[in-house]
């Protein structure tokens, strides 16, 4: 059955007529045409679909669109505006963070979700974080030291 | 060492923005216009006939456009090496594995083409299963493909000085076994698929591949259609590791659809199907018996093994000749005999994974190094740099070591990881073990009987002027090639990097082997490379010709011209740029003419203007059977130093820090280098610790997916040292050669070997999980 419902994703509402078995990520790939945010096993384990649900990392893979209405979510193309990143996709961009990518947008969220959390994390710190995000490509060695990086210029810049 | 300006350096990767942002394109992110969603029938059985297949209900379901079997496939057998082409698109009369394919349907919708999936009827008549590698091969197994007696599909005999010889000359001789696990390259994007069919009966396939090349050849044989009409297009890959390097039964039955609909038909794997169709590390059982003197030298080494790769060849032919060739090396092995057999189970098939072949093989050898040095009282690292070959030596089976900084590598890790103190220690549950890798840079030729080049390149000078386009059919999958192919012609031009362009990843641009067997950096460089000289050769003629002066007195660098090294007479060549450019506001005004004005002038002066490059190794190896696998116009090699905690108790392995060192000739990109060696090592440990596809007695994976199918997590990995060895590789560009792959040759059994220092287990099994190192102590304590 379809229902209306009101997303707000990045700051802005989306009124949405949507099946209610449809997924979050399904509707925020499919209808809202954010691509940023990757499908990799539809079931949880991987991390890959990561956005931020009033804040909090969550796989959007497995939280129905409907029960998304009424939450503030955002998605990697709403961490920072056109050409200025957000220190964090900075940081993984200088210090090698990234190599084939399909992973990156759901690190950079859940990294975003620990930095307003807590703006002096530890290595171990970081490492808990992001251990619900799988990376096949790096050895994750890069990713924590870029997150490490970009919280010491986030606490610089206040 | 030359004054590099762009090379050598942490120049962050081309693509990394887009990645960053959300905005770089993958498979699954494009849509067509009125396009339809494809969906995969999979056996269900192991082993059966198919009996009937009525796909009447399927056909009928409204919103179906297309059901196809192996009737619209027809009978064509394609498979990776020509000499095993054993698959068809779609089974015929029997199904050989829980997952092989069956029937394929386009629909409007996804829902509607995994509904009539469902709805398609097939009856089989089960057949008796083979499930044990081990025992495929034995009397009376059924034999599960009628042209491999024995269910052997490939099998080496190799023989090189004289193994009798050797036994006779060595002071101690020592049998081990070390058997290993199915495994799965866990990539996180699966594989995914877009088929488009025109009027004139042009097919393009937009595919997650590694090597569009050879896509686009399977894809005109199987599909029967002329080569020149087939498209392959490769946008961003989220990793490959091998599995992604040959065609697959997906992408030919989505091109089927697409033929048949004549709309564009888009198909995604679930994770599921990741697993079920595989083709990633086979199961390895090697035993090796290696005899040495005294003091160490190694003196021969006969070699048995058995590789279960699944239902069919795949790249098998290829992994079963690897298994042994790249023992060839690092070490000084004059007498080496082989017998391995690639045997076929009904079980996915199996295919290349990073370190194609040669992981498990390796670790065996360098897992027995370890129980030799402790039997001669030697360090593990000393027996190792009394046999490590240097450059310029030749292999018993014929590899040249064009460059080998192996001995470098090895002194790295000892050096940098503490070893001499850490060997001493000996605090309870605490290990350190080391290992060496080497790997080849490159296959040194194509899956298929060809003189092609391996690789070519254009480099196009933008018309309007400073920047310039590199065209190439290679296949960027999240390892650094376009960034490479960006800095070597920006370095090679004398220009800044965001001044160059990759258009890469699409078999209409160039041809381009793809991106497997390490072999990028080396050819793919070499050809950008010549390519870059002489699109900027063809610039400079216009100036020499315009200023009067020599070819040689000229140089780009910085996006600046020099003159004998200085500004140089430009002032009629500055005037007739700015009379071209009447009215715009943001002219050069650099002392130096820029790169800008120069290659703008050459353009007015002769059109449009490229340069083009082309790689193909030279004739190499042997002459004896199979002496092509194996070769490669350059080695990388490696060593590797882990540091481990065994709990006794509950037979957990933490893996506290490894100190990596991989002689990659010239690190291109530094932080790239070490982005592949900590990736290789993540793959080792993972595969080492944990990482293992587990089947039920009816051959259905239980642990298709990525919770109990466990890869490294971030709490999982240690500390990674990463350093770079850089030993000048003659036949690469700049001296540069493989990473990718040559890495994670050493991690499995470092970390083997510090088990064995934390606990003097002599372990056989692969993965050491918690279980087996507790069954394995308690092994060990009712022998003491």
């Amino acid at each position: 059955m379809k229902k209306h419902i009101t997303l707000n994703v990045n700051g802005k509402d989306h009124e949405l007529l949507v099946e209610d078995n449809r997924l979050l990520v399904d509707v925020i790939r499919e209808d809202l045409h954010l691509t940023g945010t990757k499908k990799g096993c539809g079931i949880g384990d991987c991390g890959v679909c990561t956005v931020l649900m009033d804040g909090v990392p969550t796989f959007s893979c497995l939280v129905l669109a409907i029960q998304a209405s009424g939450s503030e979510i955002v998605t990697i193309e709403g961490i920072s505006d056109g050409n200025d990143l957000h220190p964090l996709q900075q940081a993984f961009i200088d210090h090698g963070a990234v190599q084939c990518g399909f992973c990156t947008s759901g690190m950079i969220l859940s990294s975003l979700a620990l930095l307003n959390k807590n703006p002096s994390p530890t290595e171990k710190d970081i490492r808990k974080a992001l251990s619900g995000n799988l990376c096949r490509c790096t050895g994750y060695q890069k990713i924590v030291d870029a997150v490490l990086a970009a919280a010491e210029i986030m606490r610089a810049e206040g | 060492m030359k004054d590099f300006r762009i090379l050598n350096s942490r120049a962050p990767r081309i693509d990394a923005f887009d990645k960053v942002t959300g905005k770089a394109i993958f498979v699954d992110d494009i849509k067509r216009p009125n396009m339809l969603y494809g969906a995969i029938l999979h056996s269900p059985l192991a082993h059966a006939k198919i009996l009937n297949i009525d796909t009447s209900t399927a056909e009928k379901l409204p919103g179906v456009k297309k059901v196809v079997t192996s009737k619209e496939a027809g009978n064509v057998r394609w498979g990776v090496s020509p000499a095993r082409y054993d698959e068809n698109i779609f089974c015929i009369d029997k199904v050989k594995y829980v997952g092989d394919e069956i029937a394929a349907v386009a629909a409007v919708d996804l829902e509607t083409a995994r509904e009539a999936v469902e709805l398609i009827k097939v009856d089989y008549e089960e057949l008796p299963i083979v499930l044990d590698g081990l025992k495929a091969m034995d009397e009376g197994k059924p034999q599960i493909h009628p042209k491999y007696p024995r269910n052997t599909s490939a099998e080496v005999h190799w023989h090189f000085g004289d193994i009798e010889k050797g036994r006779a000359e060595s002071d101690y001789i020592r049998t081990d076994s070390l058997s290993s696990k199915m495994q799965d390259a866990a990539f996180m994007e699966p594989q995914s698929m877009i088929a488009e069919y025109d009027q004139n009966g042009y097919l393009t396939l937009t595919s997650s591949t590694q090597a569009p090349h050879y896509v686009q050849r399977t894809l005109a044989m199987a599909l029967k259609i002329p080569l020149h009409k087939v498209r392959v297009i490769k946008p961003y890959v989220g990793g490959g590791f091998g599995p992604k390097a040959a065609c697959s039964t997906a992408e030919l039955a989505t091109c089927l659809l697409a033929i048949q609909t004549g709309k564009p038909v888009k198909l995604i794997f679930e994770r599921e199907q990741v697993f079920l169709h595989s083709r990633a590390r086979h199961q390895f059982f090697h035993k090796m018996t290696t005899g040495v003197k005294k003091d160490g030298t190694l003196m021969f080494l006969d070699h048995e093994a058995i590789l279960d790769g699944g239902a069919y060849t795949s790249f098998g032919i290829a992994t079963v000749y690897y298994a042994a060739s790249l023992l060839g090396g690092p070490y000084r092995l004059k007498n080496m005999k082989y017998d391995g057999y690639r045997v076929i189970t009904n079980k996915p098939a199996c295919g290349a994974q990073r370190g194609h072949g040669a992981v498990i093989a390796r670790a065996c050898f360098e897992m027995q190094l370890d129980r030799i040095a402790r039997e001669l009282k030697l360090d593990p690292i000393e027996l190792r740099l009394k046999n490590v070959m240097s450059t310029g030596e030749v292999t018993c089976n014929e590899l040249n070591m064009s460059s080998l900084g192996m001995r470098e590598c090895l002194e790295a890790v000892r050096d940098k990881s503490g070893w001499q103190d850490k060997r001493k220690r000996s605090e309870k549950g605490k290990g350190i073990g080391a290992s060496c890798g080497f790997f080849v840079s490159g296959a040194g030729y194509p899956i298929y009987r060809s003189t092609t080049f391996h690789c070519t390149i254009v480099t196009k000078l933008n018309d309007v002027g400073g920047t310039v386009t590199v065209y190439s059919g290679s296949a960027e999958i999240g390892q650094g090639s376009d960034t490479m192919l960006a800095m070597i012609t920006a370095e090679v031009l004398g220009i800044p990097l965001d001044a160059v362009h990759v258009l890469s990843g699409d078999t209409e641009l160039t041809v381009d082997l793809g991106a497997y067997s390490s072999r990028t950096t080396l050819m793919t460089g070499n050809a950008a490379k010549e390519a870059a000289e002489d699109l900027k050769r063809k610039i400079l003629e216009v100036i020499a010709d315009k200023m009067d002066v020599s070819i040689d007195s000229l140089d780009f660098k910085d996006g600046l011209l020099y003159v004998d090294g200085g500004v140089g007479d430009i002032g009629e060549l500055r005037r007739e740029y700015r009379k071209e450019h009447l009215g715009f506001k943001d002219l050069p005004s650099e002392t130096h003419l820029t790169f800008l004005e120069a290659s703008r002038l050459a353009f007015l002066e002769k059109g449009s203007l490229v340069g083009t490059g082309k790689y193909k190794p030279p004739p190499l190896g042997g002459s004896f059977k199979g002496a092509t696998v194996g070769t490669s116009p350059a080695f990388g090699c490696s060593a590797q130093i882990a540091e481990v905690q065994v709990d006794r108790e509950t037979g957990n392995i933490t893996v506290n820090k490894v100190t990596g060192a991989h002689d990659c000739g010239f690190a291109i990109n530094r932080t790239q280098v070490e982005g592949q060696m900590q990736g290789s090592i993540s793959m080792g440990l993972g595969e080492a610790l944990m990482e293992e596809i587990k089947y039920d007695s009816c051959g259905r994976i239980v642990n298709a997916n990525l919770a109990e199918y466990k890869i490294p997590t971030s709490l999982d990995m240690p500390e990674l040292d990463a350093i770079i060895v850089e030993s000048n590789e003659p036949n690469g560009p700049f001296g540069a050669k493989e990473v990718g792959e040559g890495a994670i040759m050493p991690t499995i059994p470092a970390i083997i070997n510090a088990v064995y220092d934390a606990t003097d287990l002599e372990v056989d099994e692969l993965p050491l999980t918690p279980e087996r190192i507790r069954s394995y102590i308690k092994k060990q304590k009712n022998n003491s």
